[in-house]
């Protein structure tokens, strides 16, 4: 710890303040002027990054939450009328929006959630030393690594209805094919097993690297309190892991909100209505076709910002509840 | 000094970084007079296309650039048209990064007519408007011409529909074969779906691949699709409209389609796995069958006039070219759109790619007229397609055809995949128009 910390651009910083600490005689001018000059590189160096963040983060942040407050079209963006807070209004009376605010809950719930505790599993089981150990923990990262349209190109054909790969293997077997992208829940299982495959091995590394660090001494410990290897997981690795589980639970929430690319190409036409009763059209897709099949861009960032806020109240509730159980730990 | 050197370099450092990215901004804005327009000065065109609109394919370039050694032509081609468009709204935005000709299609010609007409050049008045006026089916001149009479595009190819149907599965159903027989078995929608319903019967399979072939051609055959005369939506109170989902409801609620989404996956395969027999089939849609069926597919298809088709043709697709009023060769750029839509050229773009003409001259000439299509067993495709052409209304469009179309194709999947009560999906569907309209 004290290694990294101790960067050497954080002593370069740190210094110009020891230097006028140790030295009070010098004038106060000469003191400033140090401070400035070293202080004034500093900044020169993290300029491009604030500026880049400016310009297209920054920017695009407030310029949409400006744009969500008019009636504009994509080909007019500034050409739009005041609105004040009319579009927010006519969201939040919007069926559409509700379906789509429900879509992105099951779907995040049926894709997180059994991401988390497989990722769990697996990494606990690669944490044991096996033979091709590493070729595993390669082989896991590599969903991850395929890009969202093609895997979701391909589980698309595989949930097919009439010539996808699910469907024919469930009729060798002896059952009934499936619609699946026509109905409710088999369209948003289908979408949250693409979600689940990609994301799954990404979350059993991090899982892995910060099991790796949890002190053995505490698994021998256990062992000769008698504790089974269950007990193990239980009591010393999932409490060690906390801090990280809660990490992955908000980045997953985060991407579950935002998820849209995998219900835009599942439908496999382009239509951006998500299934036939928006069965799983998703915030994400939903402010896709606001903005980009409609071209009604003031509405697009209007959802925009509401997805903003949904995240941020997720955060915020699971900075909350990590708080609360540390304090209730100490 | 306050500031020594080395802290005036650090802001010089900064400084720079907030210029480099200052610096995307800017354009030049020298657009060129027409009276200095010289014919003969070196100039290099952009041709702005979506998908394959085949200009290149047919040497249409390369012979432009023959007969005009100082132009250069260069072209931008985007695959999907909806990704061109999107680009187009936003370079229309922003007033700048526009091609020299920008093309135009059907699904959003109206978009542009009603709001950015004065962004294109008008070519109503032009000093040859009438010749050029003349050169185009009166309902392809009007798609592009506003209320108050700018004409923003110059019409390139279009899309007369007829019904392309499988003569193997109409004979294992015992139904004719031949196509003037097979016209005769549907002179109505509703004749149509008595032939759908005992094909069903006979074969248990269905006989069209998905309800959105009955409901797209079908509702520009009335008087009216989704707009009023002055091109306002009016989805729920067009008699077009409630027309085309009476025989498309009736078709997806019977299951007499494959109730396949059209150029989805499944769609794209089943053609060669015939699961169904009959398609509507724009003139460019051949070329889609062809390359979905390939050599195998030879001979197996044949083409039917579109039911309904004696009191009103249908049009699907087609598009324009504009010039954006701004540009800095709009002379040049008029010279080649005009020379690119005339009906030598179309002739070429049609014996050539296959696109059929927006012009009846075109239309008329024998190398279309008698043009026959092989892989479809020989049919007439000149004489079948002119035919539909001519019999097209100039029904209104507005600038959401597209996401209405859309709308109700989906509420139509809806009925047949899920069971829904028609009456029930025809409410959803206009709730999506009207959030696809509104706002």
């Amino acid at each position: 710890m004290t290694i990294a910390s101790q960067s050497p651009r954080d002593a370069l910083i740190a210094a110009p303040t020891v230097v006028s600490q140790l030295d009070p005689d010098r004038p106060p001018a000469a003191r400033r002027r140090t401070k400035l000059t070293r202080n004034n590189w500093g900044y020169a160096y993290v300029a491009p990054f604030f500026l880049v963040f400016g310009a297209f983060s920054l920017y695009p942040f407030l310029y949409t939450a400006w744009v969500s407050l008019h009636r504009t079209s994509l080909s007019n963006i500034d050409g739009g009328t005041w609105v004040g807070l009319e579009n927010y209004r006519n969201l939040l009376q919007s069926e559409f929006f509700w379906n789509a605010a429900r879509n992105t809950l099951t779907i995040g719930i049926l894709s997180t959630v059994p991401q988390l505790c497989m990722a769990l599993g697996l990494a606990h089981l690669l944490n044991y030393k096996l033979r091709g150990r590493t070729f595993f923990r390669t082989a896991m990262l590599m969903p991850y690594a395929t890009s969202i349209a093609a895997a979701t190109l391909v589980f698309a054909q595989l949930f097919g209805r009439d010539y996808g790969l699910i469907n024919t293997m469930l009729e060798a077997v002896g059952l009934e094919r499936i619609d699946w992208e026509s109905g409710t829940w088999t369209s948003q299982f289908a979408i949250a097993v693409i979600v689940t495959w990609r994301w799954t091995g990404y979350n059993a590394l991090i899982y892995l690297a910060a099991m790796q660090s949890i002190p053995g001494e505490l698994y021998e410990a256990a062992e000769i309190d008698g504790a089974s290897r269950w007990k193990q997981f239980l009591h010393v690795t999932i409490p060690s892991l906390r801090p990280t589980i809660l990490f992955t639970v908000v980045v997953s929430t985060i991407g579950a909100v935002q998820l849209f690319g995998e219900p835009l190409l599942f439908a496999g036409n382009g239509t951006t209505s998500g299934g036939s009763s928006g069965q799983y059209q998703t915030l994400g897709l939903l402010m896709y076709q606001q903005g980009w099949s409609n071209f009604h861009i003031g509405q697009a960032a209007t959802t925009a910002w509401a997805m903003f806020m949904i995240i941020l109240v997720i955060v915020g509730v699971n900075a909350v509840i990590g708080r609360l159980r540390a304090r209730a730990d100490r | 000094m306050f500031h020594s050197t080395r802290s005036r370099a650090a802001w010089g450092a900064a400084l720079a970084a907030v210029l480099l990215t200052a610096g995307c901004g800017g354009s030049d804005d020298a657009s060129a007079d027409a009276a200095d327009y010289d014919p003969d000065a070196p100039v290099t065109l952009t041709v702005g296309t979506f998908g394959t609109m085949d200009f290149d394919n047919a040497g249409l370039y390369e012979e432009y650039m023959e007969l005009h050694p100082n132009v250069t032509i260069e072209q931008n081609n985007v695959a999907q048209s909806a990704a061109y468009y999107k680009s187009l709204q936003t370079r229309l935005a922003a007033g700048s990064g526009l091609d020299d000709i920008q093309a135009l299609e059907i699904g959003f010609i109206a978009d542009v007519v009603a709001n950015h007409a004065d962004a294109f050049v008008d070519f109503a008045a032009e000093e040859n408007a009438d010749e050029l006026e003349s050169n185009f089916y009166d309902w392809k001149w009007g798609q592009a011409t506003t209320q108050d009479g700018q004409t923003i595009g110059l019409g390139t190819d279009s899309g007369p529909q007829a019904m392309c149907y499988r003569k193997d599965l109409f004979q294992q159903a015992g139904l004719p074969t031949d196509r003037t027989e097979v016209g005769e078995l549907w002179p109505t929608w509703d004749a149509y779906l008595d032939v759908a319903r005992e094909y069903k019967t006979t074969t248990g399979n269905p006989i069209l691949d998905s309800p959105a072939s009955i409901f797209s051609s079908s509702v520009y055959q009335g008087d009216e699709a989704y707009n009023d005369e002055d091109g306002n939506p009016i989805p729920e109170e067009s008699s077009g409209v409630e027309r085309a989902w009476g025989f498309a409801s009736q078709a997806a609620e019977e299951g007499l389609t494959a109730n396949l989404s059209q150029f989805g996956d499944e769609w794209n395969a089943a053609f060669s796995n015939g699961a169904f027999a009959t398609i509507a089939c724009p003139a460019w849609m051949l070329g889609y069958i062809n390359s979905q069926m390939g050599d195998a597919g030879a001979g197996l298809w044949d083409i039917a006039p579109l039911p309904g088709s004696s009191e009103s043709a249908s049009n699907w697709g087609g598009s324009f070219l504009g010039v954006p009023a701004d540009g800095d060769n709009v002379e040049a750029a008029k010279d080649l759109a005009e020379w690119l839509t005339a009906p030598e050229q179309q002739i070429k773009l049609f014996t050539e790619t296959a696109h059929f003409p927006s012009s009846p001259t075109a239309a008329d000439d024998p190398q279309v007229k008698d043009a026959v299509n092989e892989y479809f067993s020989g049919a007439p495709t000149g004489e079948i397609f002119g035919a539909a052409a001519e019999g097209i209304r100039r029904t209104p469009i507005g600038p959401y055809d597209t996401q209405i179309q859309e709308a109700f194709t989906t509420a139509l999947t809806d009925i047949a995949s899920n069971g829904t009560d028609p009456d029930e999906a025809f409410q959803d569907a206009i709730k999506a128009s009207e959030q696809a309209i509104g706002g």
